[in-house]
């Protein structure tokens, strides 16, 4: 009965760690390593112009849905100018307004990006296009050539396709020659495009955004061809007809408008430059949580000021090297001395680093040990023997501290760290063990406090094990359902497959 | 690894994990505790039981009454100071005698004076609460020195042994012989270095021993035999020990006892959490034992009737073949 209360308690306890971990993980975002650093884009445009003698009214556009990214954050930095965020027939756009401005003038527009596979927002399906109006001869060209790209095509992919590729024909025939004379640019030449494309009745538009690699100081936008096949919006190259996007395409806006409009301003100049910056994954996945509202973030431990921060850090793991100590002791079956004695000696070690931690604690455990050999013939009372006992423990850290520098060893100075309560306890259970059970039994469990305190320092110091403690702290819900197994665990501990090896003779 | 562990299985062997969980914390209730804890009670209660346990002959339990300690033992030759919630024998000190010359000279089991100052300090040690199981202020009993029984004197080095009977539900289900050695300092510890002999439930006689985890024939100190060694009044030590538990109320539970030359078997303490070196000293797994008691288990049983069944149905599963066997 209590056994399958402790299994379904252990259960429960497993499931909400587990599945609070996996919606962190998964859904969130959190990195379940820890120099999880994602690229972040950090796309500044100026906007440079001459301002006139009135108002000036600035309308940029700005990334609205951007497949294969998510924004971080944005913001603007112009100097007097009111900025506000409009939705126009193109997506997003920024605007900024004065009533009166002197001089050359700039203004900034900054977005930050990090790559996500998953982000493929995709827009609302387009209803077919209206035939567009053409002049002679072009229409005439237009209807040739839709005509003929039907013949040789099944859909609208292939269509597509099949156009582009006889537009970038080195020898076109006359009436794509024709068309190409009106295109007096790339840009333009990706717009004539899309009215082929909607004479065909089929939903297309330019996009225009960067191939984002590295920093780049002025980056150039890429007119890119984006043709609606009736389920969703698929990318081609306009100069090979292939269907693709560039690696890391990040689209500014779409549609004919142009970039900017400026009110009053002449000269206008729009420079994009682009930077490359590493985030730590944490701090992305808690903006973007954070931008969805989700509540379970408010009680990050990432929300807690740094320095409580690192204490948690430690203390987090604390319950790591308990369950380290549990399975020492329970499973293994190694003799120790006090309950939690070996975790606070790892606890300890973590300053101490192992080596110097081994050594300094046992340096601190003899000679205490032989004080209190001399204190044992003084026939001192209980309390005040443990007081000695704790005074002499301090010396004792004290002189080793003062020793160690002299000589120049300043990992000697850590010895402070040790829990000296904890010391001059474990000196006292060990000085009576040693009288009353002999050397051998005080050396065993001294020995095997030290071998559970080394595990457990190293359980405790995997950076990886911190991190993920650390962030997913419902992960020690985990360890609960684990210790409480280990509280019901009625098999053999492995020394005692040893103990009663005379008995499995038989 | 996991083979070993069958073999272990198979042969029945309590490991200590399941010996807490599913004996320990099942049958002994945590509020039972300080009638075997602590030794003045488990006197009391003995005696109301009407069970015999050494004379006590007085309890010093705080530190003012320390000087009288040498009023206690005024007219006793002989006397064991021992803390009355201890453990393990830990801060047991036998008076075997006084110095010749000097009466407030003793000469300890071991052969070593101690003068009354001495005596006073661990005392005074046992009081503040150096032994006791919690570290909370201790009584210190001091008691009648047991003349154990001349039988085993050939198989003990100094010190008192005596009989650890394990109890289960109220059945003798595995006895041992505990004999102080050298190492052990006269102390009937098994974890001290004392030998424990495994004890034929049937017959009351020893079979082999165990030292320190090992299987031994001999006596390390004296080199006399262990085995075959027929234990004096072996029913009434199985009735007592089947008592331990109206008196307890403790479902797994150790008891031991000394044989005294004139005064028979005296109930000397009880644990509520016996170690699990009694199944090194017979051979034999306790699980198998306690599956049976669980079989044939009948609370109405009287003591004297549990202790004839624990004959019945525990006699020794091998005789070890003797040396001197024909």
């Amino acid at each position: 009965m209590k056994q399958q209360y402790v299994y379904g308690l252990a259960a429960l306890l497993t499931v909400v760690g587990l599945s609070v971990f996996i919606y962190k993980w998964q859904v969130l975002g959190f990195p379940i390593s820890e120099d999880q650093e994602t690229p972040v884009w950090t796309i500044e445009s100026a906007i440079r112009f001459e301002s006139g003698p009135g108002s000036i009214k600035v309308n940029l556009h700005i990334p609205t849905l951007t497949p294969g990214f998510r924004m971080l954050n944005e913001n603007s930095v112009s100097r007097g100018y009111g900025f506000s965020l409009n939705y126009g027939s193109g997506g997003r756009e920024a605007q900024w307004a004065i009533r009166r401005a002197d001089g050359p003038q700039t203004i900034y527009y900054r977005i930050s990006v990090y790559e996500d596979p998953r982000s493929d927002q995709s827009d609302t399906t387009p209803p077919f296009p209206p035939p567009p109006v053409i002049n002679e001869p072009f229409k005439t060209a237009v209807d040739v050539i839709v005509a003929d790209v039907k013949e040789q095509s099944a859909d609208t992919a292939s269509f597509t396709s099949e156009l582009l590729r006889r537009m970038n024909d080195p020898s076109p025939g006359p009436n794509v020659e024709l068309l190409l004379s009106n295109a007096q640019d790339y840009a333009s030449f990706v717009t004539s495009m899309t009215t082929i494309l909607a004479s065909a009745r089929i939903p297309a538009r330019i996009v225009r955004g960067f191939e984002l690699q590295g920093r780049q100081r002025d980056a150039e936008l890429l007119a890119w061809l984006e043709v609606h096949d009736g389920v969703r919006w698929r990318y081609f190259n306009p100069l090979t007809g292939e269907e693709s996007l560039p690696d890391r395409f990040l689209i500014w806006w779409r549609g004919n408008e142009p970039l900017i409009n400026v009110e009053g301003g002449s000269n206008v100049q729009v420079s994009f430059a682009v930077q490359e910056n590493h985030l730590d994954a944490v701090a992305i996945a808690e903006s973007q949580a954070a931008q969805r509202g989700a509540a379970l973030i408010d009680f990050s431990l990432y929300s807690l000021p740094i320095r409580t921060q690192a204490v948690y850090g430690v203390l987090l793991m604390i319950p790591i090297g308990a369950l380290a100590m549990v399975i020492l002791r329970n499973i293994v079956g190694i003799d120790a001395f006090g309950t939690f004695m070996p975790v606070l000696i790892a606890l300890a070690f973590r300053e101490t680093k192992l080596l110097w931690g081994v050594v300094l604690f046992s340096l601190l455990i003899a000679l205490g040990l032989s004080i209190r050999f001399l204190l044992e013939r003084l026939r001192l009372l209980l309390v005040p023997r443990l007081t000695a006992v704790l005074i002499v423990v301090v010396v004792l850290m004290l002189m080793i501290s003062l020793m160690s520098h002299r000589l120049g060893m300043e990992t000697g100075l850590s010895v402070a760290l040790f829990p000296m309560v904890i010391i001059a306890m474990t000196i006292e259970r060990m000085s009576v063990v040693w009288e009353e059970r002999g050397p051998a039994d005080a050396m065993r469990a001294g020995v095997g406090s030290l071998v559970i305190a080394v595990a457990a320092y190293i359980f405790m110091g995997l950076a990886w094990l911190e991190h993920l403690v650390f962030t997913f702290p419902e992960l020690l819900l985990v360890v609960l359902a684990l210790v409480l197994l280990a509280g019901r665990y009625t098999g053999y501990r492995l020394l005692e497959l040893h103990r009663f090896r005379a008995l499995a003779r038989n | 690894m996991f083979a070993s562990a069958r073999k272990l299985r198979a042969a029945g062997v309590l490991g200590l994990n399941e010996r807490n969980c599913e004996f320990i914390m099942r049958f002994n209730p945590r509020r039972l505790y300080p009638r075997v804890d602590d030794k003045v009670l488990t006197k009391e209660l003995a005696i109301a039981a009407g069970m015999a346990v050494p004379e006590l002959y007085g309890v010093i339990a705080n530190q003012g009454e320390v000087r009288g300690f040498a009023n206690i033992v005024t007219d006793r030759e002989s006397f064991v100071v021992k803390p009355a919630q201890g453990s393990g024998g830990d801060g047991i000190l036998v008076v075997t005698a006084r110095s010749q010359r000097k009466r407030n000279s003793f000469r300890l089991a071991s052969g070593v004076l101690i003068s009354e100052a001495e005596i006073r300090h661990h005392i005074s040690n046992i009081v503040s609460g150096q032994y006791s199981l919690s570290g909370n202020p201790d009584k210190a009993l001091i008691e009648y020195c047991v003349e154990f029984d001349k039988v085993f004197a050939e198989l003990s080095y100094q010190g008192v042994p005596d009989v650890r009977v394990i109890v289960y539900r109220g059945y003798p289900a595995m006895a041992m012989v505990r004999l102080p050695t050298r190492a052990s300092d006269g102390k009937a510890n098994l974890h001290q270095g004392a030998v424990g002999a495994g004890v034929d439930m049937s017959l009351g006689e020893t079979l082999t021993g165990v030292l320190e985890n090992n299987i031994i024939d001999e006596h390390p100190d004296t080199g006399a035999l262990i085995a075959g060694l027929r234990i004096p009044h072996w029913d009434l030590i199985l009735q007592s020990a089947a008592r331990g538990y109206e008196v307890t109320g403790l479902g797994y539970l150790g008891v031991d006892m000394v044989i005294d030359q004139e005064q028979g078997p005296l109930i000397l303490e009880m644990n509520a959490r016996p170690g699990l070196n009694i199944q090194l000293a017979n051979c034999t797994g306790l699980a198998d034992r306690i599956a049976r008691i669980d079989g044939i288990h009948d609370p109405r049983a009287k003591p004297a009737e549990r202790a004839r069944i624990a004959r019945r149905e525990f006699p020794a599963e091998r005789q070890t073949p003797l040396p001197f066997a024909d």
